[in-house]
C-alpha cells in the first residue's frame, strides 16, 4: 500500500518534471533541417551535372562519383570542425544525407585518435556508422531472399 | 536545357529537404535517437528498393533521393538482387556491397587519412 502511494507520488513528480522540460521547437527544427538538407542535395545535384557535362558520365553512372565527392567534402569539413557546427544547427538536415554518415566515421576516427591507431581509430571508426551498415545489410539480405523465394515460386 | 537543369536542382532541394524534415520529426516527436532514425531510414530504403520503387523515385528527384541515407539501403538491396539474379542464391551474399563499396571505401579511407593528419577540433 505504502509502496503504491510512493509510486503514485513518483508518477506525479514525473508529470511535473515532464511539464517543465522545454519542448523542442519542432517547427523551427524542421525548417532548419529542410534548408540544410535541401541545400546539401541541391549542391550534390550540381556536382552530378558537372560529372555528366565535363567528365562524360551517363546519368545513372554519375550517382556513384557524386556520392564519393560528397563524402570526401564532408570529411574535409569535419577535419576543419565546420561540419559539427552545421550539424548542431541543422539536426537531421545534416545527419540524413550521406554526408552525415561520412561525418560520423570521420569524427569518430578523429576523436579516438588519442587511444592509438589500432584500438582507437580502427576500433571505433564504425561506432556511429556501424549500426547503419549492420541494419542495412541484414535488411537487404532478408528482402533479397524473400524476393528470390517469391520469384522461385512464380517461375 | 539550362532551365531543365535549374528545375532538377530545385526538385533535389525540395525532395532532399522533405526527407530531412521527416527525419527531424522522427527525432523530435517520436524521440528516436539519430542512430535509430538512420537505421529506420536504411531499412525503409531496402524495402522500397526490393519493390523497385526507389529507383523510379531517384529518376524523378535525382540527388534529392540518392544523397539521403535511404538510398544506401536501396543500393545494398539492388546490388544483392542484381548479383542474385545472375549468379544465383550465393550472389545475394557477394553482391550486397557491389554498388555501395565506393561510398564505404571512400568514407573509410579518407576518415583514416583524416585521423592521420588532423587533430580533433571543437
Amino acid at each position: 500500500m505504502k509502496k503504491n502511494q510512493l509510486s503514485k507520488k513518483a508518477l506525479e513528480y514525473n508529470r511535473l518534471v515532464q511539464a517543465q522540460v522545454p519542448k523542442p521547437p519542432v517547427f523551427l527544427n524542421c525548417c532548419k533541417a529542410f534548408l540544410v538538407g535541401g541545400l546539401i542535395c541541391a549542391f550534390a545535384q550540381v556536382v552530378q551535372f558537372c560529372f555528366i557535362y565535363f567528365f562524360d558520365f551517363s546519368k545513372t553512372n554519375a550517382a556513384n562519383p557524386t556520392g564519393a565527392v560528397m563524402i570526401i567534402l564532408a570529411i574535409i569539413l569535419t577535419c576543419m570542425g565546420v561540419y559539427d557546427k552545421i550539424s548542431q544547427w541543422a539536426g537531421a538536415g545534416s545527419a540524413v544525407p550521406i554526408t552525415g554518415f561520412a561525418n560520423g566515421m570521420a569524427s569518430a576516427a578523429l576523436e579516438y585518435r588519442s587511444e592509438g591507431f589500432v584500438l582507437g581509430v580502427g576500433g571505433n571508426m564504425f561506432k556511429v556508422a556501424g549500426p547503419v551498415i549492420v541494419f542495412g545489410v541484414v535488411a537487404a539480405f532478408v528482402v533479397a531472399i524473400i524476393r528470390y523465394i517469391i520469384l522461385a515460386f512464380i517461375a | 536545357m539550362m532551365l531543365e537543369n535549374v528545375y532538377q536542382v530545385l526538385i533535389a532541394f525540395v525532395v532532399g529537404g522533405l526527407i530531412c524534415v521527416a527525419g527531424q520529426i522522427l527525432m523530435d516527436k517520436a524521440k528516436l535517437t539519430p542512430a535509430h532514425t538512420m537505421c529506420l531510414f536504411v531499412v525503409i530504403g531496402t524495402v522500397l528498393g526490393g519493390f523497385g520503387i526507389y529507383d523510379k523515385f531517384v529518376e524523378f528527384a535525382g540527388t534529392g533521393a540518392s544523397i539521403p541515407i535511404i538510398s544506401f539501403g536501396n543500393s545494398l538491396v539492388k546490388g544483392a538482387i542484381l548479383e542474385g539474379d545472375s549468379v544465383g542464391l550465393i550472389g545475394i551474399i557477394t553482391g550486397i556491397f557491389e554498388i555501395t563499396s565506393a561510398g564505404i571505401s571512400a568514407a573509410l579511407i579518407f576518415s583514416f587519412l583524416a585521423a592521420l593528419f588532423c587533430r580533433p577540433k571543437g
